[in-house]
């Protein structure tokens, strides 16, 4: 191990985890809203546009994202639809995001039992009401483990980028591993970064498990 | 009418390499999970023991195999093998490692999970009966556990397959790098065959994980 070699490129790989994480977050913000959307348009059941989502999911969950990037970054310009790296590295992690938490917050939803909504309408609350008072407390609650599931799942997906030459933790490693034949220190630093950035998430995660796992009725 | 480029797929032999890409990326995956499988039922038990060091152990494997990302546990055996202990693996060689590696945590993982969730009152009763150990096990335990296992683990390979397309990266000739190659070859002629080709790719893996996937739900609806 080369100690000289790594504290050379440590800025190098720095720039890259901050470019991982900006990334990384932009998506997944992008696809809890879509997550967010598409389980509402089907617990409401809103005709065309349920369909649509359930198309939309089962496309998304389906394929790799790296299909998916390929496609929006190399495909869609020969329509016409010019995007940069960034913009297509956001959306194509967004459109994959966006199934996931949708079928997270789902079966949160549907977790909750009917007879909660029925006491509910029989006290005389609103649609509304119910959905704000009864319903998603219990079903945030519910669907917690799933939703760190998917943050830290879609994080690791990010890893992907490189495939479009965006300057991530992977493409700097191969870089790197290609220009100066550094196998060994690149990949550890590679490494190090990528527990640098999931651990902390991860021992959130389970920290916020533990706290929301008082709610819920018969579990 | 920008030129879309569906023409290039009906080319000469161009649907028939695509097809053939795939069918790679699936031999791969369905050896590692062919090995996982056996693997991952082992580890779960062992998982299930009482001895501190070897559930330490696994959990060491486990985690760091979960937390990283496939693509690092890629380059990890790719490059890092042949520089570390000097084996000069082939990028399908050392797919078939990651993927077995990966299948292996995260089914011991779903073995583990299904075992503790059997509750506690059904070893009691096979005990109360007179049953051995292994008796309880194999007549009360594994029928329960299976059940919830299969659906579980059909998603596991349909995860696994959409993992293939990321072999790309240590250059296995698959179906993105056969549909690159194909759009290489008709820069000049249809300059449009991105669109046309990765759509197709985008389609094929959806036609093999869509219906394995419907095959996990409807499993699960039934059993559970």
């Amino acid at each position: 191990m080369n100690w000289d070699f790594i504290a050379q490129y440590l800025p190098l790989y720095e720039k890259a985890a901050w470019l991982t994480v900006r990334l990384g977050i932009a998506g997944i913000l992008l696809s809890i809203l879509i997550g967010l959307a598409c389980a509402v348009i089907q617990y409401f059941k809103v005709p065309v546009l349920r369909q649509l989502c359930t198309a939309y999911i089962e496309l998304s969950r389906n394929t790799p994202l790296l299909i998916q990037l390929f496609f929006i970054y190399y495909g869609l310009p020969k329509l016409g639809i010019q995007t940069n790296a960034t913009a297509c590295g956001i959306s194509g992690l967004a459109f994959l995001g966006g199934s996931y938490m949708a079928e997270s917050f789902r079966s949160g939803i549907e977790a909750v039992e009917q007879i909660q909504s029925e006491s509910a309408y029989s006290l005389g609350m609103s649609r509304l009401q119910v959905m704000r008072y009864v319903v998603l407390p219990q079903a945030i609650s519910i669907s917690v483990p799933a939703f760190v599931a998917n943050i830290i799942f879609l994080l690791k997906e990010t890893s992907v980028f490189s495939a479009i030459s965006l300057m991530d933790l992977m493409f700097t490693a191969k870089d790197l591993i290609g220009l100066y034949y550094k196998t060994t220190e690149s990949l550890f630093l590679l490494v190090a970064f990528y527990l640098l950035i999931l651990l902390p998430v991860s021992v959130l995660g389970s920290l916020l498990e533990r706290r929301l796992r008082h709610a819920g009725f018969g579990a | 009418m920008p030129d879309l480029g569906l023409e290039v797929l009906f080319k000469g032999k161009n649907m028939l390499r695509l097809l053939d890409g795939l069918g790679v990326a699936l031999k791969i995956s369905l050896i590692a999970v062919a090995i996982s499988i056996p693997l991952g039922l082992l580890l779960g038990i062992l998982m299930t023991r009482k001895n501190p060091i070897v559930r330490a152990l696994l959990r060491l494997y486990l985690e760091f195999i979960r937390i990283m990302p496939q693509m690092v546990l890629l380059f990890l055996v790719f490059f890092g093998a042949t520089r570390v202990f000097g084996w000069n693996l082939s990028g399908e060689l050392s797919a078939v490692i990651v993927f077995t590696l990966w299948g292996t945590a995260e089914m011991s993982d779903l073995v583990r999970g299904a075992l503790t969730s059997i509750p506690a009152h059904q070893y009691e009763s096979g005990a109360a009966l007179g049953l051995t150990n292994a008796q309880t096990f194999f007549y009360i335990i594994i029928p329960q556990t299976v059940r919830r296992l299969i659906p579980l683990s059909i998603n596991l390979i349909t995860r696994m397959i959409k993992t293939t397309s990321l072999i790309l990266m240590i250059g296995v000739v698959e179906v993105l790098k056969v549909a690159q190659q194909i759009i290489e070859a008709n820069r000049m002629s249809s300059p449009g065959a991105a669109f046309g080709v990765y759509l197709f790719v985008f389609f094929l893996y959806f036609i093999v994980c869509w219906p394995i996937g419907r095959l996990a739900k409807y499993l699960e609806k039934k059993w559970v």
